[in-house]
C-alpha cells in the first residue's frame, strides 16, 4: 500500500480562549473519498482551512504523500496538489468559464498563449471527469451546480491530486448533488483523493469510502462507511443518541389565517423573482416551501412579512374570527429571517438588544423616546429560560453565541410575542443537531397549539419531516403541492422545473 | 484580525501609543530642522496650559472641537461619513448671529440663548439633511454631497455678508457687531483658577458643548431612536428587518449631527468676535473628524480627544511664536501627523497588541 495521501498528526489551533482544534489525527488513503462530519463549530473548517495554507497549526505536522510537508499559504497548498472548492464560490461573475480556469494562472503578460494551452487542457479534463461545461460561457449565467463545476475544474486545471470540498452540496438540487456525486465518483477512479466535508449523513453513506467525525475540536472516531450507520454517526457527532425524524401527530388545521393571492414581486433590475403566488395557511398547519435557494422563496418571505417589495398582488391575515386584521409588519405575525446574520440579529449588539430588535417602539419597553433598559433586560432574560440559550448571558455580543444559540435568540424574540402566523426561513441553517431537534420540536408545539406556520427550507429533508402540505417553487413560480409523503424523486422533479406529467 | 480586547486597551493604551507614534514622529520633523523637539514639547504644554490667558484660549478651541467632533459622531452612528460640519458650523453661525442681530436692541444675552440656540441648530441640521435626504432617496454618498455643500456655503456666506450684512461703507467684510448686551459671558468664574482666562474668548459656550456631550450620550444610548440609530448603523439590512425606515433614520441623524454642527458658529459667533465674519469655522469641523475618530464616538472620549487638539492648536500658536524656525505650517504638520496617527490609522498597533494577547494567554494556559 502506498503512503496516504494526508497524514495529520497532533494538529491543535486556538483563537484565543477558543481550541478550535485539538490534537487531530486523520489519515486520508490514496485514490478514496474520504468524509469529514461535524456539527457547525465542531472544528472542520478550522482543519481544512489549516491544510489548504489559510491558517497555520499551532502544533502538530502534516504529511502529503508520506513527505512532511509545512503549508504556509494557498499557492503552498495547490504546488502540493491540493484543490479546495469552496462551500461560496470564488468566481469572477462576468468571465467565461475558461478565464475563470485561467485566473492566477496566465502563464505569461499576454493572455493568447496561455488561452490556447488552457482551452486545450478544460476540453481534455472535461472529457475526462463528465463535467459538461462550455468554455465559452459567461459563469454568472450558468446555473449553480455549473458553476460548482467550474470550481472543480479550476482545482483540476492547477494540478490538483487532493481535492477538497467544504459542504458541496447545499446548493444544488438533489439532481444536481447526484451528478456532483457522480463526478467525484469519476475523480477516484482516476486515483484522485477527496476530501468531502459535510454535516449531512446521507451523502456520507452514499459516496465515502471513509469517515471521520469531529466534535467540539476533537476527531472522535474514524470509520470505514460500509461498517457504520447513521445512528451511528449521528450519535458521534452529538455525543448522545438523537432523534433524527420529528415525532408529530396529524394536524387539526382550522380557519385561513394568511392568504397570498396573485402576488408578483419584480426587483429593481426588472427581473420577476415572484411570479403569481397564491397560497394560504390554515391555524394549526405547517405549509413547508420547498425549493432550491434562489428561486424566488426569499422575496416571497420578505414580502409577506411586509419588508420586501409587493409588485402586484395582495397579503391579507385573519383573526380568530375569520375576519380581516389589518396587516402591518410584525404584528401578529412572527418572522424568523432566513438569514440571522444579515438580517435577524445585529451580531455587534449584546443579546438584550436584539432581544427588541423589531419590537423596539412597543410600550413595554418604554412609552415615551427613552428606552427602558430594565425591560429589555427582564425579556431578554425571559426569552433565554424558555429557549434553554446558553449561556444565558443577556450581556454578551450576539456574535459569541454559536448557531444554534443565535438561532434560539431569533426564534424567542418571534415565538414569545405570540404571533397567530409565523413565518420561518432557514430554521436550523448553519445550527447544531441537538438544537435542530429543539427547533423543529417547538415549531410542531406552536402548530399544535393552533398557529399558521409558514416554513421555508432549502433542506428537503426539513420540509418533509416538518410540513404537512408542501408547496415547491421554482423561478418564482408555484410549481405545485404535495403531501409530505410525497417522494423525494417527486419533490426534486418538482424543485428542478419539470411539472407532473412533463417528466420523462 | 478581529480579537475581542480588553475595553483599556481599545480606549486607553491604542489611542496612546497611537499619540506617542505621533509625537515621536513629529519630534523627528522638529530635529530635522534643526530644533530640540522637547524644548518644543515645553513650548506647547506653557502654551496650553501654562498661563490663564492660554488655557482660555485651549478651552475656546476644544468647545469648537466637541461640537463638530460630536456632530461627525453621531453620523458614525448611522453609518454615515458627515464631513460637513465645516459647512454646517458656518451656516450655524450665520443662524446664531441672525437671532443676535435681530434680537440683541431688545433682549440680553440669555433670552436670547434660546433662540440662537434654536436658529444655529436649525441652519446646520437644514444643511446637514439636505445631503441625507439625497442619500436615503438618491443614494448620492453623503461624504460627496456635504463636502460639496462645504463649497456651496463658502460661496454662500460669502454672497450673504457681502451683499446684505455687511456696514455699508466700512472695508470689511462682516456684520456690524452685536450690542454688547447679546455677548456671551465669558468664564469669569474660572479666572480664581487661571487668572487671565477672561481675557481670552473662552466663554459660556464652552459649558453648552459639555451638555451637548451628555445631550447625544442619552440620545444614542439611551432612547428608542437611540437604539434604532446604531441599528441602523450597524446592520442596514437588520433595521429593515426591524421595521426601520432609512429615510427617516438618515434624514433624522444627519439633521442631529448638522445641528450639533451648527452649534459650534455660537462659540466664535456670539461668544468670541460678536459679528457675523468669514470664515467661521475655521476648519474646526475637519478636525471634527479626527476628534470623532479618535474619540470612539463616544461622547466621553470625544471631550479628551476635543481637549487634546484643543492644547495642540493653542499650544501650536505659542510654539510658533517662541520658536520661529518652526513656523505655523510646521506646527500644521504637527496637527496633521496627530491626525494621521490617531484618527485616520487608529488601528495600526492593534494587531500587533492582539498578537501579544494571544501569545500571553498561551503562556497562561
Amino acid at each position: 500500500m502506498s503512503a496516504p495521501a494526508i497524514e495529520l498528526k497532533g494538529i491543535s489551533k486556538s483563537f484565543g480562549a477558543v481550541h478550535a482544534n485539538r490534537d487531530i489525527d486523520l489519515t486520508v488513503e490514496k485514490g478514496t473519498i474520504h468524509g469529514i462530519i461535524g456539527e457547525n463549530g465542531a472544528g472542520k473548517s478550522t482543519l481544512m482551512s489549516i491544510l489548504y495554507g489559510f491558517y497555520q497549526a499551532d502544533k502538530g505536522t502534516i504529511a502529503v504523500d508520506g513527505a512532511r510537508v509545512t503549508i504556509k499559504d494557498s499557492d503552498a497548498a495547490i504546488s502540493l496538489g491540493i484543490g479546495m472548492v469552496h462551500q461560496h464560490f470564488m468566481l469572477v461573475e462576468p468571465f467565461t468559464v475558461l478565464e475563470n480556469v485561467m485566473l492566477g494562472a496566465e502563464g505569461g503578460a499576454l493572455l493568447n498563449r496561455g488561452r490556447a494551452e488552457a482551452r486545450k487542457e478544460l476540453e481534455r479534463l472535461e472529457k475526462e471527469y463528465e463535467l459538461n461545461v462550455d468554455p465559452d460561457a459567461i459563469v454568472g449565467d450558468l446555473p449553480v451546480g455549473i458553476q460548482q463545476r467550474v470550481e472543480i475544474l479550476k482545482a483540476l486545471y492547477r494540478g490538483a491530486e487532493i481535492l477538497i470540498l467544504d459542504e458541496p452540496t447545499g446548493v444544488l438540487t438533489p439532481d444536481e448533488a447526484d451528478h456532483l456525486f457522480r463526478i467525484l465518483g469519476q475523480l477516484r477512479a482516476q486515483g484522485k483523493t477527496v476530501l468531502l466535508i459535510t454535516h449531512k449523513l446521507r451523502e456520507i453513506m452514499a459516496i465515502t469510502d471513509d469517515v471521520s467525525v469531529m466534535r467540539q475540536g476533537q476527531m472522535v472516531a474514524s470509520r470505514h462507511t460500509a461498517e457504520t450507520s447513521v445512528e451511528e454517526l449521528a450519535e458521534l457527532m452529538v455525543g448522545r443518541r438523537v432523534l433524527l425524524r420529528v415525532e408529530k401527530g396529524e394536524a387539526n388545521p382550522g380557519k385561513v389565517k394568511l392568504e397570498v393571492s396573485g402576488l408578483n414581486v419584480v426587483d429593481e433590475l426588472g427581473v420577476a423573482r415572484v411570479k403569481e403566488a397564491s397560497l394560504q395557511v390554515r391555524a394549526g398547519e405547517i405549509v413547508g416551501i420547498a425549493g432550491v435557494s434562489g428561486n424566488g422563496q426569499s422575496e416571497l418571505l420578505e414580502a409577506i412579512a411586509g419588508i420586501g417589495p409587493i409588485t402586484t398582488g395582495s397579503v391579507e391575515l385573519f383573526d380568530i374570527a375569520g375576519e380581516p386584521t389589518p396587516w402591518r409588519p410584525r404584528h401578529g405575525l412572527g418572522h424568523v429571517p432566513e438569514d440571522r446574520h444579515k438580517m435577524g440579529l445585529v451580531t455587534k449588539f449584546l443579546a438584550k438588544e436584539n432581544a427588541v430588535l423589531g419590537y423596539q417602539r412597543e410600550d413595554e419597553f418604554g412609552s415615551g423616546v427613552m428606552m427602558d433598559k430594565g425591560a429589555v433586560l427582564e425579556t431578554c432574560k425571559r426569552h433565554m429560560e424558555a429557549f434553554d440559550v446558553r449561556p444565558p448571558d443577556p450581556n454578551l455580543k450576539a456574535a459569541n453565541f454559536s448557531g444554534g444559540n443565535q438561532q434560539k435568540i431569533v426564534l424567542a424574540r418571534e415565538i414569545e410575542n405570540d404571533p397567530d402566523v409565523l413565518i420561518v426561513g432557514q430554521p436550523t441553517r448553519g445550527v447544531d443537531v441537538g438544537a435542530i431537534e429543539a427547533i423543529h420540536r417547538r415549531l410542531i408545539e406552536l402548530r399544535d397549539a393552533g398557529k399558521a406556520i409558514l416554513l421555508v427550507s432549502v433542506e428537503l429533508d426539513e420540509i418533509r419531516a416538518l410540513s404537512d402540505r408542501i408547496i415547491v417553487m421554482f423561478a418564482g413560480e408555484i410549481m405545485g403541492e404535495v403531501g409530505p409523503e410525497a417522494t423525494e424523486r417527486e419533490i426534486g422533479l418538482l424543485m428542478s422545473g419539470v411539472r407532473d406529467g412533463a417528466a420523462a | 484580525m478581529n480579537k475581542e480586547l480588553p475595553g483599556w486597551v481599545d480606549y486607553g493604551l491604542l489611542p496612546l501609543l497611537n499619540l506617542m507614534t505621533a509625537f515621536i514622529v513629529a519630534g523627528l520633523v522638529v530635529l530635522a530642522i534643526g530644533e530640540n523637539p522637547l524644548e518644543a514639547v515645553g513650548h506647547i504644554a506653557y502654551g496650553a496650559f501654562g498661563y490663564g490667558n492660554g488655557v482660555g484660549y485651549t478651552l475656546f478651541y476644544t468647545t469648537n472641537f466637541i461640537f463638530t467632533g460630536l456632530a461627525v459622531a453621531v453620523a458614525f452612528h448611522a453609518s454615515q461619513f458627515n464631513i460637513g460640519g465645516e459647512g454646517q458650523a458656518y451656516l450655524g453661525g450665520l443662524g446664531v448671529g441672525l437671532a443676535c442681530l435681530g434680537l440683541d436692541h431688545v433682549l440680553p444675552w440669555w433670552g436670547i440663548l434660546p433662540f440662537a440656540i434654536a436658529m444655529g441648530a436649525l441652519f446646520g441640521a437644514i444643511w446637514a439633511a439636505i445631503p441625507g435626504y439625497l442619500f436615503a432617496k438618491r443614494g448620492a454618498h453623503v461624504v460627496i454631497t456635504t463636502i460639496m455643500f462645504n463649497f456651496i456655503s463658502y460661496s454662500l456666506m460669502n454672497y450673504l455678508i457681502n451683499n446684505f450684512l455687511k456696514v455699508p461703507g466700512n472695508a470689511s467684510v462682516q456684520s456690524r457687531t452685536f450690542e454688547q448686551t447679546a455677548w456671551m459671558p465669558k468664564l469669569e468664574w474660572l479666572s480664581g483658577m487661571f487668572p487671565g482666562i477672561q481675557t481670552s474668548p473662552a466663554n459660556l459656550s464652552f459649558v453648552l458643548a459639555l451638555v451637548a456631550c451628555v445631550f447625544v450620550y442619552i440620545l444614542i444610548w439611551r432612547t428608542k431612536f437611540g437604539y434604532e440609530v446604531r441599528v441602523y448603523g450597524a446592520n442596514p439590512t437588520a433595521a429593515r428587518y426591524a421595521g426601520i425606515s432609512t429615510t427617516r433614520i438618515v434624514v433624522l441623524t444627519m439633521a442631529i449631527s448638522g445641528a450639533l454642527a451648527g452649534l459650534m458658529g455660537m462659540n466664535p459667533v456670539m461668544g468670541d468676535q460678536n459679528r457675523i465674519f468669514l470664515d467661521i469655522p475655521q476648519q474646526a469641523g475637519f478636525v471634527g473628524i479626527a476628534v470623532a475618530l479618535m474619540g470612539r464616538s463616544h461622547p466621553l472620549w470625544i471631550v479628551f480627544a476635543a481637549l487634546l487638539f484643543g492644547m495642540l492648536y493653542q499650544g501650536g500658536a505659542e510654539l510658533a511664536f517662541e520658536m520661529p524656525s518652526i513656523t505655523r505650517d510646521m506646527v500644521v504638520v504637527i496637527q496633521g501627523l496627530v491626525i494621521l496617527f490617531a484618527g485616520a490609522m487608529e488601528f495600526m498597533f492593534r494587531p500587533w497588541i492582539a498578537g501579544l494577547f494571544t501569545m500571553m494567554e498561551k503562556s497562561d494556559a
